[in-house]
């Protein structure tokens, strides 16, 4: 984290508290939003919403790299309840599912995935159903050639509570845009998870779009592949909306794993709560994380927290954490945000190796532990051995690394060794 | 039978202003079946005594040597110290998110012994051990020291010594912070431990308070780093009666 990104000591005075400081014009609420591909210029990468990100290793995917391939399989196990079709663009239905999130592509690869999926997958929650079980889509990349776009709807109606996890594994290169819609008092949790091979390049915009008084938890959980970036925008359709966005991510050698959130808040008395965590291991394993949070004018009455969290468990990583808060109205209940980016805490060690416990171990139930607070509160049993077991088996992939030495976090890039949490109003 | 001793030791932190010598010399020998008090007033090196004898990576041994049954403490890392047989209670026990403390104890106890504790029995060694220690069921639970008031820490500390079970125990100011109540609990938790009769306890503290729970055989007055007198429980007696003002000189 760059630290004139991080605002200190917010009041009720301090309308628009320069959270573009120092032009830190970054936020998502600056950028271009169009259907149309040519509206939106070719990222570079000395954009601010590119900076972190390694162009060269896009495929060029955010040029004109074609997204007409389909080397992948979809596999759906869903409650017979629930309703999933796969709708084509050519279906008359086609125009009233897509976009009915009210999203509008934000960037050139999103604005592309939008132009080139030539279906839209719906998985609609009818009202007042309650689904025991989660709706899993498993999507499995059998190469990456080819690009391939894709187009997903999840929709809760009102009343209705369920989980909805889209897995994604496999080789590929895929650009996509994923709209999340809650109708009143909707409980929807909807969980990302990307456990791709090694080559694999995703690039995906999910947007969610909270109805009055509904409940939503988004979790964007990532492993694998060489580049993985994701985009989580959210807004209100009415007030009452409670939003949870969680993240979890282990980035190893290589690979960049990137994080970006914007939350605007747009009507009054609407809640959001971010929490991120990531640990990296190994040499140029990068993460990203950007938490940008807009409190409009009329949002009055509101509550945001983000808080990001980093361990960096080897000298060589590079974690970024950058939270962004612009308050527009005094008249809110709280705004926050802190970030931390650290080694191993020593003296956590030092007490479980006391009790006899091998460095080795301790290590690794300190970092099971950084992460099983967010696998509950994810909250999704189904998924909740898997996410572990995954988290183990990269841990044993770091085993063999030696453990970041005492200056990593000093010299870690995102010099994010301090916290800021902002004062309540 | 067992011995710890510790000879000439010193003992140095790194400051801003270069290395700072905290103990200066200090020579202690401690047997099984006997309980010494280390006293001393504050920033007479107790606690560093204590994270020493632990290995604590901030503390550098300048010269002496710890021997644990004629074996070279200092040359082992912090978790051998624990395997073979010292325990340090700690007087600030750190919090580990995300690991519970039954996870924790399992773990532990797997460690010090070698092999996994029998399922059957050690659910219900745990058991008794809360119980007895006024540790609410719910505990084990728990985040490790997460959120856990002052005395909650120090009982939990108290817990791992039962459960551990190790041949020497510091106790580092185990007392400090605690209501009387806690600290009976606590004093009896350690008078369990040693009741067997080949336990030695090196217990630090500020206060004369819980030597009229534990009864120590030796005592030590710590000053400036060394030990400054030595006697029967007689001494503690004395601090207790005028404090550690006839030592003001020595801390110099």
């Amino acid at each position: 984290m760059t630290s004139d990104t991080v605002q200190h000591g917010l009041t009720e005075h301090s309308h628009g508290a320069g959270a573009e400081a120092k032009g830190h014009g970054g936020s998502a609420f600056n950028t271009v939003a169009s259907f149309d591909v040519d509206a939106h210029p070719v990222p570079r990468g000395r954009d601010e919403a590119w900076r972190f990100t390694p162009m060269a290793r896009l495929r060029d995917l955010h040029v004109d790299t074609p997204l007409d391939g389909n080397d992948y399989e979809v596999g759906v196990d869903a409650d017979p309840r629930v309703v999933v079709e796969t709708i084509e663009v050519t279906d008359a239905r086609s125009a009233a599912v897509r976009g009915s999130s009210g999203y509008v592509p934000v960037d050139r690869p999103s604005a592309r995935a939008w132009a080139e999926a030539d279906t839209t997958l719906a998985i609609t929650i009818p009202a007042e159903v309650q689904t025991e079980r989660p709706t899993i889509v498993r999507l499995r990349g059998l190469g990456a050639e080819k690009a391939a776009a894709g187009h997903v709807v999840i929709t809760a109606e009102r009343f209705s509570q369920s989980v909805v996890v889209l897995e994604h594994e496999g080789s590929a290169l895929f650009v996509d845009n994923i709209e999340v819609v809650t109708h009143d008092g909707a409980r929807l949790t909807v969980v990302s998870l990307q456990d791709w091979a090694d080559d694999a390049v995703h690039l995906s915009h999910h947007h969610v779009r909270v109805g009055r008084d509904a409940v939503v938890k988004h979790a964007v959980v990532s492993f694998g592949g060489d580049l993985v970036r994701t985009s989580v925008t959210l807004d209100y359709a009415a007030p009452g909306g409670d939003a949870e966005l969680l993240g979890l991510y282990f980035a190893d050698s290589g690979q960049h794993l990137e994080k970006r959130l914007f939350v605007d808040h747009n009507r009054p008395n609407c809640r959001s709560n971010v929490l991120y965590k990531g640990a990296l291991q190994g040499a140029k394993a990068h993460t990203v994380w950007i938490g940008n949070v807009l409190i409009r004018p009329e949002a009055e009455g509101i509550n945001t927290y983000e808080l990001n969290r980093n361990l960096i468990l080897t000298d060589g990583a590079r974690a970024d954490s950058v939270p962004n808060l612009e308050i527009e109205t005094g008249e809110i209940e709280g705004a926050g945000h802190a970030s931390a980016t650290g080694r191993f805490d020593d003296e956590q060690l030092f007490y479980l190796m006391a009790r006899g416990i091998s460095a080795d171990e301790a290590r690794r139930l300190v970092v099971r532990g950084f992460f099983t607070e967010l696998i509950n509160k994810i909250g999704v049993p189904e998924i909740a051995d898997r996410l572990s077991a995954t988290v183990e088996r990269e841990l044993a992939i770091g085993e063999g690394l030696p453990a970041a030495s005492s200056s990593a976090a000093v010299t870690a890039p995102s010099r994010t060794d301090h916290e800021t949490t902002e004062a309540k109003n | 039978m067992s011995t710890l001793e510790i000879r000439g030791l010193h003992v140095s932190v790194e400051t801003e202003s270069g290395p700072k010598e905290i103990l200066r010399g200090v020579d202690l020998t401690v047997r099984s079946g006997e309980t010494h008090a280390v006293m001393g007033p504050n920033g007479s090196g107790k606690s560093t005594l204590a994270y020493s004898l632990a290995g604590h990576p901030k503390y550098t041994v300048t010269s002496g040597e710890v021997l644990l049954d004629g074996e070279d403490v200092l040359a082992m890392t912090v978790d051998e110290r624990a395997r073979a047989g010292l325990f340090l209670a700690m007087q600030y026990p750190v919090e580990v998110p995300g690991v519970s403390v039954s996870n924790f104890l399992r773990t532990a106890k797997t460690a010090v012994d070698g092999e996994a504790p029998k399922l059957r029995t050690w659910v219900k060694d745990v058991k008794g051990a809360m119980d007895r220690l006024s540790i609410d069921d719910a505990f084990a639970e728990r985040d490790l020291n997460t959120g856990f008031s002052g005395g909650e820490k120090k009982r939990h500390e108290i817990l791992q010594l039962e459960l551990l079970n190790p041949k020497f125990a510091v106790l580092d100011e185990t007392d400090s912070g605690l209501d009387i109540d806690a600290l009976r609990v606590v004093a009896d938790g350690v008078n369990r431990f040693t009741s067997s009769g080949d336990k030695g306890v090196l217990l630090i503290t500020h206060y004369t308070r819980i030597l009229r729970y534990i009864k120590p055989d030796y005592v030590h007055v710590f000053v400036g780093g060394r030990v400054a007198e030595e006697g029967g429980p007689e001494l503690a007696d004395k601090l207790e009666e005028k404090g550690y003002v006839d030592y003001a000189g020595a801390s110099a």
